[in-house]
């Protein structure tokens, strides 16, 4: 676009008390760019001078000096053009008062001894909006070669099927796949179900009847059972899903990474790069590569992930006291299908069994429950132990051992209901052993609460055990993308498809594939319910967002996307590797293919790039390093004691805000500090931190979120990545003969605004602590 | 760029901006529906605006409010209203009129966040925000990260003219308006989402449990106004009597939750915020005793047995089961907790220098009938029926629950209001 420039530097909430504007307007000047003041750019007047501008004068590239871009969005947001906003406000004048930065005397002026560090502040972040504007372009969004808006849905159980009723119900055409010859999943194998709804009391019929009914009988279903996915290429949009009947083994089954004990030779080395590969091409002999697009394969734009969980087997010395092989030792979900049978009866002699003990929590030692489990587990024994009442009502009896009852919510209500029952048993203590006892069992247990050992004769023992999601063992998904067929990092979670995220609960690092049901948590029927609800949402979602060529969250509504310029690609893999999303595959020379549907726009294939081939229209390496260069470094030419100039590159989703914060209730730090907002710390190039000292700056810093295994980074893994990149800067720095300490990063949440100021102090202390840049003047 | 405009017809109101009327707002605008969002309060974010953290990451709220604030102000289709109350919904699903309440906010749209008004006003108030723990100026800013980023004047500047005449003169940029008055507006949706949240339950009606009595007897809620960086005391955990660092505190779970005579349900997140609120004095007071008094340790999932697991790692936490029957003054602030054992009936007494009580959470419309054809229980929780379909409620407005919880049924949600709007 061919660009005409405008500058407007706001001389509101205390800037133009402040600062010299017209010294100000000068450095626009400098540039070329037009200048005009107004005491309140944002209020009725001010915004009609910028929009008379753009309609008489063209201006359609604005640099807006005044507050941060976090205010006033929306009324500095102007059809067809480009604004960039120099925050002096809330970064300058607002976190630097005249009372502890004075301005000049008149005499102090161009004295060679003397400098305005809060004018020169403001001058640099002008400079810096100038030379950004400059290097920017607007988005177009990018389009995907086939659009599909066709929802796969991985799973027949009661999720699936709610999933995919909720999908067609909006108007989408869906595919159901179950592996197994029928729909239904467990809820089918169930004797009665927990409560849907208010009043939370009593146990209902199972709905997985009616669901599999209307699933079938829905025009926009179609439903595969014997069916799993093979692979699952492409991206959002625009999937290619090759599906096949379990077991079978076709070309198109995606390549599997090689097992860890196959990625070292027989002492136990690592084999290198060219022997893996031999390895991984024999390991998957008769599979295509993932670049190989199935010609049968049916198309797809986003998928549900609900294949669900199976029940845990109890297994090992800590559960040895618990006679878990006894053979009327069962789990909750065999007595499931034993109370589903008929009358309650136990397995080693078909006898009826009126007495059952239900033992929640297996630990002597500790008060947890068994693995996997979590409020559901609780309200089955609770559920199960109902059924003995129904099946035996004059003498059944039902005794469940816990330590805590962990129906939480509404849920209690059921567990009041079931206390009214004179049949059941409940009583919180540790059981320390499970022995037979003539044909039946004994329990033994501790009662907490009446400090005395209890006994209990059993005709069968019920385990609640937990549930294993399907992801535990096996990818499901088998995604035909370079980084692997599986989700990534969720051993984090158990092998749950979980979010890492308390807000967003269906973020994950895969774009366009939504998990929902016992997959991602132990759940009820009625959270599994609500949950497919979310994640058809979220698909849904996803499809609309690709196909209008935006991103999905946390950058939603986001046009741009990375573009490579590939001939200076070394196909060194790194944006393969780092991409926390997966969004790029590479061939067998290691060319990345990009998939920008599956990107979410962090922006950390840029960072990683050796090249810098990897850039967005509205943010590259060349926008943020221009406003890197941009920055006066003044230095013993200029003044006799040059003030020192640090760069801080922060992370635009929680530090940039803190420091929005720390200006708005006027904590002051060093005036001699440069701030550069950029989209995620993993998008940090370490060229912008190389150009920063070999301009003769004397430190830069990072301010990023927390990382590690509860890691707060929006993008997964940018703020780690930047450590990594800034740990390896070293021997960058000693070839500049630089000391390490001159680069640092700290982690900072959106709440640390009040450490703003010690950590940014501290660090320019440091800085000043090792002397000048040497390299400043040059 | 290919507008898919053939599924954006009719538009879906969302009443509360909470973290639930957040999420169901921006997840249906972000498929491509127009969404207004009705929040009564003068800024968005409700009641997690508040706490210090989650639980279990021990992360802040602010960082996913602000990740949602960024949302709408990507999206035009969101439409946001504050200070605003639903006083009556007519028609039916697919057609709803829907009167809205504007109360004034006697700052205008010029408002800057300069701050001016604050510095110049001398009129204090409690701040609700806080739990009445602090007094602020009646013109002020409702919490640093605030969506709208704009001023509120109390209606009791305006009541002393003195001061709103210093007020409207400290704003240079004439965003000062006392003439504003309440305004109606009529809506026409498809849909309506009732994320109306909770409150918390009021401790003074506990009466064995001391609140209002003995200063040093706090709240959960209060506990995270607290700890939070911006609240009262700037993120100290001071007992109020004497602004002394407590050396033990004992949590009460189930103040008032699990209880007939006051909220006969499970709270469902005071045991894990109470776990949660542990951490927050142990990471202050090295050597501060925790002891929690509970009936039953409701951490379900692996995540929450995770943090519990860990909590129960740390030795000067200690864990005792038993319903807290009475609090004594034990001199010098202190206080004398007495649980006993639900089934023999023995006591302990344990003296600590501050109690929390876990209070729980009581739906909004438990004191506030909501302005609509809804049922809802007799503890004031709304009950959905999809079968009628068109009006909806999520989060805690429908169940208690914990934020990710809440998410996920908000999500889901905004499926149920699009498919209103898809059907017709």
């Amino acid at each position: 676009m061919d660009k005409k420039y405008g500058v407007y530097i706001c001389t509101g909430c205390g800037i133009g008390d402040s600062l010299d504007i017209d010294a100000l307007g000068d450095v626009a000047k400098e540039e070329g760019f037009p200048v005009q003041n107004h005491p309140m750019f944002c209020g009725k007047e001010g915004v009609e001078l910028l929009k008379s501008d753009i309609e008489t004068n063209g201006i359609n590239t604005l640099v807006i000096a005044a507050c941060s871009r976090r205010v006033n969005f929306d009324i500095f947001r102007f059809e067809g053009c480009q604004v960039d906003r120099v925050n002096i406000r809330e970064q300058v004048v607002w976190s630097h008062p005249r009372s502890e930065f004075p301005r000049l005397e008149e005499d102090q002026k161009d004295d060679g001894i003397h400098f305005d560090r809060v004018q020169m502040l403001a001058d640099d972040y002008l400079k810096m909006g100038m030379a950004r504007v400059k290097k920017i372009e607007p988005p177009e969004a990018y389009q995907v070669e086939s659009f599909n808006r066709k929802i796969l849905v991985i799973g027949g159980g009661i999720t699936g099927l709610s999933a995919a009723l909720d999908a067609a119900n909006t108007g989408y055409e869906v595919t159901v796949v179950e592996k197994t010859a029928e729909l239904g999943g467990h809820a089918k194998t169930w004797r009665k179900q927990l409560p849907l709804g208010t009043p939370y009391e009593e146990l209902s019929a199972p709905v997985i009847d009616d669901k599999i009914k209307a699933v079938q009988d829905h025009p926009k279903i179609t439903v595969k059972t014997e069916t799993v996915v093979a692979r699952m290429a492409g991206e959002p949009g625009n999937f290619t899903v090759t599906l096949k009947k379990p077991g079978e083994k076709i070309e198109f089954d995606v390549p599997y990474p090689l097992p860890e004990e196959m990625t070292v030779d027989e002492n136990g080395k690592e084999l290198n790069a060219e022997q893996l590969h031999e390895k991984f091409m024999e390991y998957n002999k008769g599979k295509v590569d993932i670049l190989t697009v199935d010609p049968n394969g049916e198309p797809f734009g986003a998928v549900i992930l609900a294949a669900g969980w199976s029940p845990a087997k109890p297994k090992g010395d800590q559960y040895a006291h618990l006679g878990i092989d006894l053979p009327d030792v069962v789990t909750n979900a065999e007595f499931e299908k034993i109370a589903k049978q008929g009358s309650i009866k136990r397995p080693s002699d078909g006898k009826q069994a009126r007495s059952v003990v239900f033992i929640q929590s297996p630990d002597k030692e500790d008060d947890n429950d068994f693995e996997y489990t979590g409020a559901v587990t609780s309200l089955v024994a609770l559920k199960q132990a109902k059924y003995v009442r129904e099946d035996f009502p004059a003498d059944g009896k039902a005794f469940i051992f816990y330590q805590h009852m962990r129906t939480v919510g509404l849920a209690e209500n059921f567990y009041k209901s079931i206390q009214q029952d004179e049949g059941i048993f409940m009583t919180k203590g540790t059981v320390t052993e499970v022995s037979p006892n003539g044909d039946g069992l004994i329990v033994k247990a501790q009662d907490t609460l009446l400090g005395r050992d209890v006994q209990v004769n059993a005709d069968l023992v019920v385990l609640a055990a937990g549930m294993e999601p399907a992801t535990k063992d096996d990818p499901v998904v088998n995604m035909a993308y370079r980084q692997g067929p599986a989700f990534r990092d969720i051993e984090l979670f158990e092998d749950y498809v979980d979010s890492n995220y308390i807000c967003f609960p269906y973020e994950t690092q895969r774009t366009g594939i939504y998990a929902a049901g016992g997959i991602r948590r132990s759940m009820t029927t009625e959270e599994s319910i609500e949950d497919a609800a979310g994640a058809a949402l979220k698909a849904i979602q996803c499809l609309e967002s690709v196909n209008r060529g935006v991103s999905v969250h946390p950058r939603s509504g986001d046009m741009t996307f990375p573009d490579f310029f590939m001939q200076r690609c070394t196909q060194c893999k790194r944006c393969t590797q780092e991409c926390p999303f997966g969004a790029i595959d590479d061939d067998e020379k290691g060319t990345p293919k990009p998939n920008a549907a599956r990107c979410r726009r962090c922006g950390t294939c840029m960072g990683c790039c050796p090249e810098r081939i990897i850039n967005f229209s509205d943010y590259s390496i060349d926008s943020i390093g221009s406003m890197v260069k941009a920055i006066g470094v003044p230095s013993e030419d200029d003044y006799e004691e040059p003030p020192y100039r640090i760069l801080g590159l922060v992370c635009e989703n929680d530090a940039y805000p803190a420091i929005d914060i720390a200006g708005l209730n006027r904590l002051s730090y060093s005036a001699d500090v440069r701030f550069i907002p950029i989209r995620c710390l993993g998008s940090m190039n370490v060229i912008w931190i190389k150009d920063a000292l070999s301009q003769g700056m004397d430190g830069v810093f990072l301010l990023g979120c927390k990382h590690g295994d509860d890691y707060q980074c929006h993008f997964i893994k940018g703020s780690e990545l930047a450590e990594i990149r800034v740990k390896k800067i070293g021997d960058a720095l000693a070839s500049l003969a630089l000391e390490n300490e001159r680069v640092a990063q700290f982690e900072l949440a959106i709440d640390d605004y009040d450490k703003i100021p010690q950590i940014v102090n501290e660090f320019v202390d440091s800085i000043e602590a090792l002397g000048p840049n040497p390299f400043k003047g040059f | 760029m290919t507008e898919n405009t053939a599924l954006a017809s009719g538009s879906i109101m969302v009443v509360g901006g909470g973290i639930s009327g957040l999420t169901t707002a921006l997840e249906a605008a972000e498929v491509g529906y127009e969404v207004f969002l009705v929040e009564k309060n003068p800024y968005l974010g409700g009641r997690v605006a508040q706490l210090n953290q989650y639980f279990p990451k021990l992360c802040p709220p602010t960082c996913g409010l602000e990740i949602n604030f960024r949302r709408i102000k990507d999206n035009p289709r969101v439409k946001v209203l504050t200070l605003a109350d639903v006083e009556k919904v007519d028609g039916g699903p697919g057609a709803y009129t829907v009167t809205v309440r504007l109360n004034p906010r006697y700052v205008n749209e010029n408002c800057t966040c300069c701050g001016d008004c604050t510095e110049a006003c001398q009129t204090e108030i409690e701040s609700f925000f806080d739990f009445g723990m602090k007094k602020i100026k009646g013109a002020h800013l409702p919490y640093e990260l605030a969506y709208p980023a704009r001023f509120i004047i109390h209606s009791s500047v305006k009541d002393s003219p003195e001061d709103a005449q210093r007020v409207k003169q400290a704003c240079k940029y004439d965003a000062v308006d006392f003439e504003m008055e309440a305004k109606t507006l009529e809506l026409q949706v498809g849909a309506v989402v009732w994320a109306t949240g909770w409150e918390p339950y009021d401790a003074k009606k506990i009466d064995n449990l001391g609140f209002g009595t003995y200063p040093n007897i706090i709240t959960n809620m209060m506990m995270e106004r607290m700890a939070a960086p911006n609240g009262p005391t700037k993120g100290q955990i001071l007992r109020p009597s004497d602004n002394k660092g407590p050396d033990s505190v004992a949590f009460v779970q189930c103040a008032g939750s699990r209880d007939e005579n006051h909220l006969p349900y499970c709270s469902y997140i005071c045991c894990m915020a109470s776990l949660k609120q542990a951490t927050y004095v142990r990471e202050r007071y090295p050597d501060a005793k925790i002891y929690i008094f509970y009936i039953d340790m409701r951490a379900p999932g692996l995540r929450y047995e995770k943090f519990y697991k860990k909590i129960k790692e740390d030795e000067n936490i200690f864990f005792i089961k038993g319903k807290v029957a009475e609090v004594s003054d034990a001199g010098s602030g202190n206080i004398t907790v007495t649980a006993e054992n639900a089934v023999t009936g023995e006591k302990v007494h344990q003296t600590v220098e501050m109690v929390v009580l876990a209070t729980g959470m009581q739906p909004t419309a438990a004191d506030a009938k909501l302005p609509a054809d809804l049922k809802v229980t007799e503890d004031g929780f709304v009950i959905n029926d999809f079968d009628q379909g068109g009006m909806f409620a999520v989060g805690c407005a429908n169940k208690p629950l914990d934020v990710v919880s809440s998410n996920q049924n908000a999500t889901g949600m905004a499926l149920k209001a699009i498919q209103t709007l898809a059907s017709k």
